[in-house]
């Protein structure tokens, strides 16, 4: 409890932990940086083919030089601006659904069965007709996004909002409560959790669709990139397209956990 | 002879109606509470004990007849009437102070005025020192006087109590039993108290409804008249006054219970 008067085995037993969680993060950190080395070196003698793999060094280079004019930016930007739009939107769109199908117990066993279908459909076979349909722009990469996540965000979010005890709500009921005031002082705050492992998984999903999208569309971003260093056999450009894509997505997969955090502060 | 009626049953019915055939619960239920009556209601489990209540509360509408609270028939749940369940549902993700004023938050009546109530009433309750804590980090005894206190602060006539200390071990529950009871008579609340521990109901009530198996029909109603020591009314002291026994035993036999 308190800091103050703290045991001497006590003490031992925080030195201990803390050195194990150092241990674990400079393990981790050589992995990186050994696995980089060994690929360069790898690459340099000609051991594996730098056609095929490109090399670190290489992908630095180009690094640079997509920073220096501005390309990168560009890219990274518009990618960037459709996995937000489109994981906005997919989240937002998917909880004002899931809380019509609370709302009404008629729609959700109407709706049940299309929702499963959904589910089980892989979305992404979906893109092509989206692009078809919205137009081959950010618009139609936007609603691909917003396809991959709100379908599952319907599904985690009704089954958590169905999920509050029966007991609460009649609690709320014998206060006169409205079905409008269940919803926002019972329902919504109990599926916040559900909502921020909603989130985490969106993020990724939204990645998702928006790569596919621009696959399929072929005119800027990272997906752009990383097709067109396909097309062209620049597997530098490829490589670093991915490295890219995994730092920001998990750049934005962290500040979606310190929101979470900032919101779970009743069960530590 | 003039105590003012609270609570009027009149020939209640009720018949649940699932996929699986109708359930019967209750049959023929007849009844009167008084102003600042505690009335315990005992019976054998799955009897109808909650549904009546439910029934009182206008949380459900009864298949037949009527209930009637301060003269008015009750349709939908109305602030006059408090319930209490079995377990405190303190919401995890509110502070204790929050918890308390969730009712008035319905009523949309909080204000200065009703903040400082909560407070006091928090501190009356011996809870001062946790309002901003969240329920986790209180004990079960703690969190069923919030509870408590989230149900008085609105200000009902009558209080329905659906074995509200069951989910408490045994010594928690003596004390919260008795503390309960004697902030009801302190208050001079109406209260109808469903429990299955037979010297908790002599305990606390006036008056003891025994109803049957279901569907729950009256079976008897026992007036409780207890000598208390020093004359102290306590539900705690009280179990040692020399008609405890009687009562027990004789509520025991209608009970019928057989293991
Ligand atoms: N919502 C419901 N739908 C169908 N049957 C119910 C419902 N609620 C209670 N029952 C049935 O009614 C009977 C009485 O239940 P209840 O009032 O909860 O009993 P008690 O509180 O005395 O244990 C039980 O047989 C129970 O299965
Ligand atoms: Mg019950």
């Amino acid at each position: 409890m308190s800091n103050k008067n703290i045991s001497k085995e006590h003490s031992m037993y925080l030195k201990q932990n803390q050195k194990r969680k150092r241990t674990i993060l400079i393990s981790q950190i050589t992995i990186l940086i050994l696995g980089l080395i060994l690929w360069e070196i790898a690459a340099r003698f000609n051991w594996i083919d730098s056609f095929l793999t490109s090399s670190p060094s290489q992908i630095w280079n180009l690094f640079l030089e997509y920073t220096k004019n501005g390309d990168l930016f560009y890219h990274v930007g518009i990618s960037v601006f459709e996995t937000v739009i489109g994981f906005l939107a997919g989240t937002l769109l998917g909880v004002f659904v899931a809380i019509g199908l609370w709302w009404s117990d008629f729609w959700a066993k109407v709706l049940a069965p299309y929702l499963v279908v959904l589910n089980s459909l892989p979305k992404t076979a979906l893109a092509p007709i989206v692009i078809i349909w919205v137009g081959a722009g950010y618009s139609g990469i936007i609603v691909t996004a917003i396809t991959v996540s709100i379908v599952v965000t319907i599904m985690n979010m009704f089954i958590s909002f169905t999920s509050v005890d029966e007991d609460k709500i009649r609690l709320l009921e014998t206060f006169g409560a409205t079905k409008f005031q269940v919803l926002r002082k019972v329902v919504l705050p109990y599926s916040i959790p559900a909502l921020m492992s909603t989130l985490k998984v969106n993020i990724g999903l939204s990645w998702v669709g928006v790569i596919v999208g621009e696959f399929l569309v072929s005119k800027a971003g990272i997906g752009y990139l990383i097709v067109y260093g396909g097309q062209v056999f620049r597997l530098d450009l490829v490589m670093m397209s991915v490295f890219i894509l995994s730092i920001i997505s998990a750049i934005m997969y962290k500040g979606i956990a310190i929101i979470e955090n900032r919101f779970a502060k009743w069960h530590d | 002879m003039d105590k003012k009626t609270i609570v009027e049953i009149r020939n209640l019915g009720m018949t649940y109606h699932t996929l699986n055939g109708e359930t019967e619960a209750i049959k023929d239920i007849n009844l009167d509470v008084y102003e600042g009556e505690i009335v315990g209601i005992v019976g054998p489990s799955g009897c109808g004990k909650s549904t009546l209540l439910s029934i009182i509360a206008g949380l459900i509408s009864p298949t037949k007849g009527e209930v009637l609270v301060s003269g008015k028939r009750v349709e939908k749940p109305s602030k006059d009437i408090g319930y209490m369940f079995q377990r405190d549902h303190l919401f995890e993700w509110r502070t204790i102070l929050q918890n308390v004023i969730l009712g008035l938050e319905i009523h949309s009546k909080v204000d200065k005025k009703s903040i400082e109530t909560a407070e006091h009433l928090l501190e009356t309750y011996g809870l001062k020192d946790f309002k901003n804590n969240y329920p986790r980090q209180l004990s079960g005894g703690m969190r069923q006087r919030a509870a408590l206190i989230r149900t008085l602060i609105v200000e009902p006539n009558l209080l329905l109590l659906d074995e509200p200390f069951s989910a408490l071990d045994y010594q928690t529950r003596l004390a919260i039993s008795d503390e309960v009871g004697i902030i009801l008579k302190k208050e001079k609340k109406t209260a109808l108290l469903v429990t299955h521990d037979i010297a908790e109901a002599i305990s606390l009530s006036d008056r003891i409804i025994i109803l049957t198996n279901r569907p729950a029909t009256i079976k008897d109603i026992i007036t409780i008249d207890l000598t208390c020591p020093n004359g102290i009314w306590s539900p705690i002291k009280c179990r040692e006054a020399p008609e405890f026994r009687h009562y027990f035993n004789k509520i025991w036999k209608e009970l019928d219970i057989h293991v």
